[in-house]
């Protein structure tokens, strides 16, 4: 008898339905990230000046510091619930390669969280101060970056899944990790502004973009059968 | 080729055994030298024509930040190996060398800040080296921290190495990206000190003590390692027959 298998790309893509569904049921949850990102911004103006020419030298390095906070904050509980319930369980004995179907799952949550703020982020960079010639160059550096975040992100979740306080730990383990973006990030920002080409760190963005998308899943995967073995 | 040797070492009580034989002659080769290159850099080598005698500071400074990557490096290969051969003893050299390398780290990170004081007129700055190797901080006090955070050892073993794997891929992107960073914003006043061409007789106490920090790396992790293994050892027979 041969075992009738799933196609790869059909049950990563079930994975990612069942998310987008859950979350459409409980939107008020997936809107929480996004409050917080435009709450942070409207902290700085109200600490350091509400002088919009001022405002406009960190204008980018706060947009990217509050999305980075921003998206964390959903990461912690992006396996528990998978994990208690014996999803990820199943998961792991289906025979489908486990970093795909994490993969799909980080997608949908990256879908959830990273992309409003993408969105977002012209709005709230107009409240600091940045130009609209900035724009184009904000949103894809974000686009990028929070891509990149999201499966860094997912490591640490699956790495602290089931540990106690694991949203702070979570977040130790991801913002070093996360250094080199918020670098790169905030430098296309600044040098858009100043009239240099982004191009440099916009590439070197996409560039750790797809090695985390391609070493990522190894990892995760890693990750999550140390959780589900135990 | 035959690997009873190495599954004859990854057996904790060999293993215990030849780091219990080991550990002197670390310990004693790296005091020798590290005393040797301290004479040598503090009376001997000439002072620095621009920073007088304040230059000796590096012979502390440079071998620890040289020892907080080595140590990373160490602890990333034995976590790897501990991983894939699913080889208890190597996950437990990882967590010795987790500490080790963190103190190394906050010796260069200290050092360094001493020596920025007189040279550059300030505590910190946002130099390269200076910051990356407090990200390095940082990916250590992670690792540690997921260490401690599970009360399954072997859990701990497994999640933390995939956390030091991620984190060595990692520290290369930080190293340059800060670099790139630096490059951009800095003064050029703070590099002028940056690529001196050092003399010999400087670099030869250097390289001493280099050795010498390399062998009490060697002693310190034996040490640790070893109660390590009493640790996890604690109610295995060949213990209770060897007390």
């Amino acid at each position: 008898m041969t075992a009738v298998r799933t196609p790869t790309l059909a049950a990563a893509k079930l994975v990612f339905q069942r998310d987008m569904t859950l979350a459409w049921r409980r939107w008020d949850e997936v809107a929480q990230p996004l409050i917080f990102y435009v709450v942070v911004t409207t902290m700085f103006p109200l600490a350091t000046t509400p002088d919009l020419s001022a405002l406009r030298q960190i204008g980018g390095g706060v947009v990217w510091v509050a999305a980075l906070l921003a998206s964390l904050l959903a990461l912690e509980a992006l396996f528990r619930a998978d994990v208690e319930d014996g999803t990820t369980e199943q998961w792991v004995l289906s025979g489908q390669p486990l970093g795909y179907l994490l993969l799909a799952k980080v997608a949908a949550h990256w879908v959830l969280t990273g992309l409003p703020l993408v969105i977002m982020s012209p709005i709230v960079g107009t409240g600091l101060g940045l130009p609209t010639s900035v724009w184009g160059v904000l949103m894809l550096s974000l686009l990028l970056g929070t891509g990149t975040l999201s499966i860094l992100g997912g490591i640490g979740a699956a790495l602290t899944v089931g540990v106690r306080r694991g949203s702070v730990l979570l977040s130790l383990l991801v913002l070093p990790l996360a250094m080199p973006l918020l670098i790169f990030g905030s430098r296309a920002v600044a040098m858009q502004m100043d009239g240099d080409s982004p191009a440099g760190p916009l590439q070197l963005l996409a560039a750790i973009f797809f090695m985390a998308l391609s070493l990522g899943p190894l990892a995760m995967s890693a990750a999550i059968r140390i959780s589900v073995e135990n | 080729m035959s690997w009873t040797w190495f599954h004859k070492l990854a057996s904790p009580p060999h293993a215990y055994r030849i780091l219990g034989s080991l550990a002197p002659w670390f310990g004693w080769a790296s005091l020798a030298l590290i005393l040797l290159a301290t004479w040598w850099g503090l009376v001997k080598a000439p002072a620095d024509y621009q920073q007088g005698d304040g230059f000796r500071i590096l012979y502390v400074h440079a071998p620890s930040a040289w020892m907080s990557m080595f140590a990373y490096v160490v602890m990333a290969i034995a976590a790897g190996v501990g991983l894939i051969w699913r080889i208890k003893l190597a996950h437990a050299a990882a967590a010795a060398c987790a500490p080790i390398g963190a103190s190394f780290t906050f010796l260069a990170l200290a050092t360094g800040s001493i020596w920025g004081k007189p040279m550059w007129g300030t505590w910190w700055v946002w130099d390269a080296r200076l910051t990356s190797e407090l990200l390095l901080l940082f990916l250590y006090l992670g690792y540690m921290a997921l260490r401690a955070s599970f009360d399954d050892p072997q859990r701990a073993d497994r999640a933390s190495a995939v956390l030091a794997l991620v984190g060595v891929i990692n520290v290369p992107i930080i190293h340059y990206s800060v670099d790139w960073w630096t490059t951009l914003h800095q003064p050029a006043s703070v590099t002028k000190f940056d690529k001196p061409s050092i003399q010999l007789a400087m670099l030869i106490p250097l390289f001493i003590m280099i050795a010498g920090f390399q062998l009490y790396f060697g002693w310190a992790v034996s040490r640790r390692l070893r109660g390590e293994i009493l640790r996890r050892e604690r109610n295995a027979n060949w213990l209770r027959e060897a007390s």
